[in-house]
């Protein structure tokens, strides 16, 4: 047992355990109790009190002065802070040198009340603290703020904005401008050539809870904050850059996380002012956002569109793709999702080129969102090659295949594993693919048009790594522990089930630990990073309690292993015995009594991605390259198919029937693992038929900002739904071999039921979301 | 806020004030539900001030027992139940009335707390997400929601539960697509619908 060969689970442990298994959630019957406790639900927290924001109603302009002789005088304030009176911090992320110190935690580089700036509609400039919610929100409605108004700058489709190349400044020009082969020639001198531009409306993660933080000063130099953050240890490392502690002074807990998606990866503003606040009255604080704060607070997808060129030979062979992305970004951050990444690796393609340009608006930062850049890219490219596939008259899984990518056209690398073709098979059997109809608006139940549509899904294996501690009990049970997130992915079951198989017990003999920036610091859950970067600690932690135990035995003289060598013996389901000769050996319970170790802790880091695989080369790459810096390249890979019912007359689009079959590495579990990739497929539907956030085109405020005028999927608008697995084995990307799911199921998702609605009705549908006024737009001109 | 509208009434009214809706969900197996309950007869006895100012202590039967809490008129029954009864299984959502996550019976109907001011849930029956199941046995609704993983992240899941035992009751879960338009005032952003209908299907079946 030498770690510095690094175990793989698959070599020890062979034998089906409870890893695999759909275990119902071990954290399910305090969410069906109602016994869950979410961060604004601290209220056993002494003497705290509560916060409200005052917001700003213009984009654009300077606060000129307050008035707040009424709000001030209202029952139970206890304070008003603005930019004027907000204690100050040791470091904002509004300059170089902050971002730097503060760190991948805070995205946003500008930090409300700090300045007399108003950069966008809703931007806290006050923050009123009284004893009660409703007081709070009263005496923030009596504040009057005094603003010189200014005209905003809406989008990057305002006349008044300046596109601009964002590679000179913060990301490097060789990283956002890929660039394969001569990409521009071979278009030009392509037999078929096809060229289309896509466009995406703004979209709000809405998880169901709001942002909150609570936040409580134990001592002046100590504080915990309770908050919604897919990831503690980020925030706790920039919440202490902010604050001038060290990392230790600052705890953050999150036991439960009421959906994320993306928003709750960074830290924003309203953390750090609720701290600040509490620091200024002294007393805890709680702060929730409204829902429509939540518009405004926690960033967005952005405004987007995207032009494809496509090159191909006349039997449909991918000769050169050429990507260009405009969208809008903030004041002062240049951010914008990388859609170029998915264009440039799904298919067999000699010549490729990309370019992203941005424009500043009054608007805040937009921020990742389930598959930032793959979601919105997969719409482009997916469009594209069912257009392609029409055009030459292939069936759309067929243009796929004549382009399958044998290894990865972006670096040339192998896969380290890719089961799409698999994908592709399975998802047409289950769905009845080959009684489509080949031609487009002929199929038809009533005066319904039905349409059959498919795309393919990809995402990739970020490197990344993470710690956890496991602590083993004589009697039989064991504590694991991890700084992770359960943001409903499963992570407290799946690390259970992972803990369980590698300690030979059963899940209910362990509690597995998370949500505390006191236990074992990991990564972010985000990227669909967290299920492999936990288990692989976890189950690496375990094998640190073997390896601990078995030295112990090895010299006790009791023990039917004394004086083996430490290399020769296994353990299987919790018994150390040696390899040659199973029978000798014994349970780990009875040499621990023996020896009276009440219990034995093992600690481990697990790696994710190219940095398990490659560790030195991962570890020397930049950050931008630690990605690619393994010898495979690392996805995982599926295909989705949908049936649409499009009503001629009204417009509307129903999705009827839905299949995706993913390839993700080892399943951990079936149960939590197929919810998953319903749901995003479930939030991939809403972007492409109905979700969108308006801008006002003159005043740069959200005109749908509430559950109500966003549209997001409710339960009559998802059919029956089909979700199945194709079984892989990766022995290249961590120690469990499991790819994230996380994400995948929202990509490719858009295109699947545009290329549904295209084949029901002949009409190609390129702005999301598709919307009845666009459909019947679309039904009015010929197809 | 009119007077009147903390006035006890001789029989509950339907949350929505319409008639035609009370008078068919009285008719069934509701209509049990909705019969005053006994300690009301004592309630009713006191006169519940015409006008109320600041805050003052109101009295709400949740769970099957009696809670007092000081509130001002103004504050939400969700409100009540989060900030000042510590009962933080019903959810906010939205505070508008727009996603379900405050679902709580109140005299057997399923109510956004929401949209409810405390003060008016006064000499009513409340049941939360708390109140559901008997002991450690767990409500059928809630059995099928763990068996049918009809959630991830939890937070809509008491508001979807809450629902899913009206909409049963109420004989709206006879079908799938019944069920699916029945159950859609409560949104679910992890996107655990099929999983959902399948949780409130079996539940129906067995009714």
């Amino acid at each position: 047992m030498e770690l510095d060969i690094e175990p793989n689970f698959a070599d020890t442990n062979p034998k089906a355990g409870v890893v695999g298994q759909p275990l119902t959630r071990v954290d399910g019957r305090a969410k069906v109790t109602g016994a869950a406790k979410y961060s604004a639900e601290y209220n056993n927290v002494p003497g705290l009190v509560h916060g409200v924001f005052k917001t700003s109603d213009v984009a654009k302009g300077r606060i000129t002065g307050f008035d707040a002789s009424a709000a001030q005088r209202a029952p139970g304030v206890l304070a008003i802070l603005t930019h004027q009176n907000l204690p100050k911090l040791a470091i904002t992320p509004d300059t170089p040198e902050g971002k730097k110190a503060i760190g991948m935690g805070v995205q946003m580089g500008f930090l409300p009340l700090t300045s007399d700036q108003i950069y966008y509609a809703a931007q806290p400039v006050a923050l009123v603290v009284a004893d009660t919610l409703e007081r709070a929100q009263y005496a923030a409605t009596l504040l009057k703020v005094q603003v010189a108004t200014e005209v905003p700058t809406v989008s990057y489709q305002d006349p008044k904005a300046k596109l601009f190349d964002p590679t000179k400044l913060t990301v490097g020009k060789t990283e956002n401008q890929p660039k394969r082969g001569d990409a521009q020639t071979a278009f030009a001198s392509a037999p078929i050539q096809l060229t289309a531009t896509y466009h995406h409306a703004i979209t709000h993660h809405n998880p169901m809870e709001p942002g909150a933080t609570i936040a409580h000063w134990e001592a002046p130099d100590r504080v915990t904050v309770y908050d919604t953050t897919q990831g503690i240890t980020w925030t706790q490392k920039s919440l202490s850059a902010m604050l001038g502690l060290p990392v230790d002074q600052v705890r953050v807990v999150n036991k439960y996380l009421g959906g994320g998606f993306g928003c709750k990866g960074s830290t924003w503003p309203h953390t750090i002012l609720t701290i600040q606040a509490a620091k200024a009255v002294g007393r805890p604080v709680k702060l929730a956002l409204t829902r429509p704060q939540q518009f405004t607070s926690m960033g967005h997808r952005e405004d987007q569109e995207q032009t494809l060129r496509l090159g191909a030979t006349k039997e449909g062979k991918l000769l050169a793709l050429l990507h260009e992305k405009t969208s809008t970004t903030s004041a002062w951050d240049n951010y914008a999702e990388t859609n170029a990444k998915i264009v440039d690796l799904l298919y067999d393609c000699p010549h490729f080129e990309a370019q992203t340009q941005l424009a500043r608006a009054n608007v805040m930062t937009s921020t990742y969102m389930r598959a930032p850049g793959e979601a919105p890219g997969s719409f482009a490219i997916e469009c594209a090659m069912d257009d392609l596939a029409y055009r030459v008259g292939l069936d759309p899984i067929q243009i796929r295949l004549l382009n399958y990518a044998e290894k990865d056209p972006s670096t040339g690398k192998p896969w380290s594993s890719k089961s799409l073709k698999e994908c592709y098979a399975r998802g047409a059997e289950l769905f009845g693919w080959s009684k489509r109809n080949p031609k487009n608006g002929a199929t038809r139940a009533g005066k319904t048009l039905v349409g059959w549509g498919m795309a393919t899904a990809s995402y990739p294996v970020h490197s990344g790594q993470g710690n956890a501690r496991v602590r083993l009990y004589a009697d039989g049970h064991a504590v694991v522990q991890a700084g992770a997130t359960d943001l409903g992915t499963g992570t407290y079951t799946v690390i259970t089930q992972v803990a369980a198989d590698s300690l030979g017990i059963t899940p209910d003999k362990i509690r597995f630990e998370l949500g505390d920036s006191a236990l074992p610091s990991t990564i972010v859950s985000g990227g669909s990073m967290a299920a492999g970067t936990v288990s692989s600690s976890v189950y690496l932690a375990a094998q640190d309690v073997w390896q601990k135990l078995t030295k112990v035995a090895v010299l006790d003289k009791k023990s039917p292993l004394y004086q083996a060598k430490p290399a020769d013996v296994e353990v299987v389901k919790g018994r150390l015995q040696l390899k040659a000769n199973p029978s000798k050996g014994e349970e780990f319970a009875a040499l621990m009594q023996r020896a009276s170790m009440g219990d034995v802790e093992g600690i481990a880091t697990g790696r994710y991605g190219a940095g398990y695989e490659s560790a030195q080369a991962a570890l020397n790459a930049s950050k931008t390259k630690k990605d690619d810096a393994g010898e495979h390249s690392m996805h995982s890979f599926g295909a989705h198919f949908c049936e649409v019912h499009v009503d001629p007359e009204l417009g509307t689009v129903r999705v009827t029937r839905w299949v995706s079959v993913v390839a993700g590495g080892r399943i951990l579990n079936p149960k939590t693992a197929r919810s998953q990739i319903m749901g995003g497929s479930i939030f991939g539907i809403g972007a492409a038929l109905m979700e969108g956030t308006n801008r006002d085109p003159n005043l740069a405020r959200y005109t749908n900002a509430s559950l109500a005028d966003y549209h997001v999927c409710v339960n009559l608008d998802i059919p029956d739904m089909t979700v199945e697995f194709i079984d892989e084995h990766d022995p290249y990307i961590n120690a469990m071999g499991v790819k994230g799911i996380g994400e995948i199921s929202i990509v490719g998702t858009s295109a699947a039921v545009g290329n549904a609605i295209f084949h029901a009705t002949g009409r190609r549908l390129r702005a999301l979301p598709i919307t009845p006024d666009k459909v019947l737009d679309a039904m009015r001109q010929p197809a | 806020m009119p007077a009147d509208l903390v006035t006890p009434t001789d029989a509950p009214q339907p949350e929505d004030n319409s008639r035609r809706s009370f008078l068919k969900l009285s008719g069934g197996i509701v209509g049990l539900a909705l019969a005053p309950p006994l300690a009301a007869q004592a309630e009713r006895l006191t006169a519940y001030s015409k006008t109320i100012e600041g805050a003052t202590d109101l009295t709400l039967r949740i769970n099957g027992q009696v809670r007092t809490v000081r509130a001002e008129p103004r504050v939400t029954l969700l409100d009540a139940l989060r900030e000042r009864l510590d009962l933080t299984g019903t959810k906010k959502g939205c505070d508008h009335g727009q996603c379900g996550a405050c679902t709580v019976h109140i005299d057997g109907q399923r109510v956004n707390s929401c949209l409810t001011l405390a003060v008016m849930a006064q000499g009513k029956e409340i049941t939360t997400i708390e109140g559901l199941a008997k002991g450690d046995e767990l409500h059928p609704m809630q059995e099928a929601f763990l068996k049918h993983d009809g959630f991830q992240c939890g937070y809509c899941t008491p508001g979807q539960i809450m629902s899913g035992v009206a909409c049963v009751k109420e004989g709206h879960a006879k079908t799938d697509d019944q069920a699916r338009e029945w159950m859609s005032g409560n949104l679910c952003r992890c996107g655990a619908y099929a999983n959902i209908l399948a949780a409130v299907r079996e539940v129906a079946g067995k009714a």
